[in-house]
């Protein structure tokens, strides 16, 4: 396969990550909120996640005594004003909600992995889901404190 | 209360996100498919441990390398590696040449996470060590050892930094590891020999796309020292896919190029790789 293995030549393999990385980092796409399906698609979202968590096994314990009707609303402002979107966060920080609740790293992986199946029901593509998990993923220091 | 702990301690949480424990690279580490990564091999988070076996295949024109082994992760800080590399050949004259050696691979997270560190350019490091022992030489006549070809030692270790970087906003992992290494052929010739025995600095890179929670696809380049005047050592490079269909298998497909190996075979050495890693 003279084809391929000249795609190993070191200065093909260089050009090569880096058009990799250009095309995956360069490419103009529309704010992280439209592709989320702006107010309507995150509420979905946001259904479908609690739905999901509410049967998992993981966690659902954790949200005994949760008022939902709250965390709904502001999960779903939360993640309106992380991708863009023009809403107000309503909620408590991070750490005022988390404290205490010796939230253990796989209870929160559990939560996250819950919102990519609710992203996944809802076709969600997967670039635009690391999008909102990027915005996301540095709450682990805060929320995880067991 | 407390025999929850103990029991929770002893179940594998299997924590992790899916894909975000690597694959094994060919040495039996954590990593890509020739890299090794900051990663901690397996699933188990800071709280637990996870744990899997491997096997993998090369096979170029003339030559199957083979590597099989275990590995477990301990609180997503350290691990430790057992592998075995035999490389074989499978055409006359070398169709009865056998060359084997064990590894013994151990890692330390130091700093910093690869996935939740998002608000920062700060990568994942890890330090590790191969601690490698090459078996001798079958089914080449009267060469038995790596030292009639100019090899130095049988036995070597290899020093390495790795830092490991996942951008979620890019949907991409960027890896670089600086190996210290005396190996031939990462070993399976020798460590050191006739132009140079001394520890050399050899940066590897992998670059990868993260298609979803399921697939991955990416390519490495490893840099290789140059110690025998019979063996024109060249740098190895890959372009893989992954599977991980869940958190107990994952397969890895590669084309991979070898270049040539000694002097007494010419050819670019260019293959499939295939990898099976089963665990948690």
């Amino acid at each position: 396969m003279p084809a391929l293995s000249k795609i190993f030549d070191r200065r093909y393999l260089l050009a090569a990550l880096l058009v990799l990385c250009l095309s995956a980092c360069a490419t103009s796409s529309p704010s992280l909120y439209r592709q989320l399906g702006e107010q309507e698609g995150v509420a979905r979202i946001v259904d479908s996640m609690l739905e999901i968590m509410l049967a998992d096994v993981r966690i659902k314990n954790d949200f005994k005594g949760t008022d939902m009707k709250r965390l709904r609303r502001t999960l779903i402002e939360q993640f309106c004003v992380l991708s863009g979107g023009p809403c107000v966060y309503s909620g408590d920080s991070m750490k005022e909600v988390h404290g205490g609740l010796e939230i253990t790293n796989a209870r929160f992986n559990a939560l996250v992995e819950d919102l990519q199946s609710a992203m996944d029901m809802h076709q969600v593509p997967s670039r635009s889901q690391n999008k909102l998990l990027a915005k996301l993923a540095p709450m682990q220091r805060e929320i995880v404190t067991k | 209360m407390q025999s929850a702990m103990a029991q929770s301690a002893a179940i594998p949480d299997m924590g992790k996100l899916r894909a975000t424990a690597g694959v094994t690279q060919v040495e039996g580490a954590g990593g890509g498919g020739l890299v090794p990564w900051a990663f901690i091999t397996g699933y188990g988070t800071r709280d637990s441990y996870g744990a899997n076996v491997h096997s993998t295949v090369v096979r170029t024109q003339d030559y199957s390398l083979s590597s099989y082994g275990a590995a477990i992760g301990i609180a997503d800080r350290v691990e430790i590696s057992l592998d075995k590399q035999t490389l074989s050949g499978y055409l006359a004259p070398l169709d009865h040449l056998r060359i084997d050696q064990d590894i013994v691979g151990v890692k330390l997270k130091i700093a910093g996470d690869a996935v939740y560190d998002q608000d920062s350019w700060m990568p994942q490091i890890a330090v590790g060590a191969m601690f490698k022992h090459n078996n001798g030489i079958r089914g080449l006549g009267a060469i038995t050892s790596t030292q009639q070809l100019g090899a130095q030692h049988e036995t070597g270790i290899d020093y390495y930094l790795a830092a490991t970087k996942v951008l979620l906003d890019q949907s991409l992992l960027l890896n670089a590891t600086l190996r210290m290494t005396k190996a031939n052929q990462m070993g399976l010739l020798g460590f050191g020999g006739d132009l140079n025995d001394s520890y050399q600095i050899m940066p590897e890179v992998s670059a990868v796309y993260l298609l979803n929670r399921s697939w991955a696809m990416g390519m490495e380049y490893r840099m290789k020292p140059h110690n025998l005047s019979t063996d024109n050592e060249k740098d190895y490079a890959d372009a893989f896919i992954a599977f991980f269909p869940n958190k107990f298998v994952s397969l890895t497909l590669a084309y991979v190029t070898l270049g040539d190996i000694t002097v007494f075979n010419s050819k670019r050495q260019n293959g499939a790789y295939l990898s099976l890693q089963a665990g948690f």
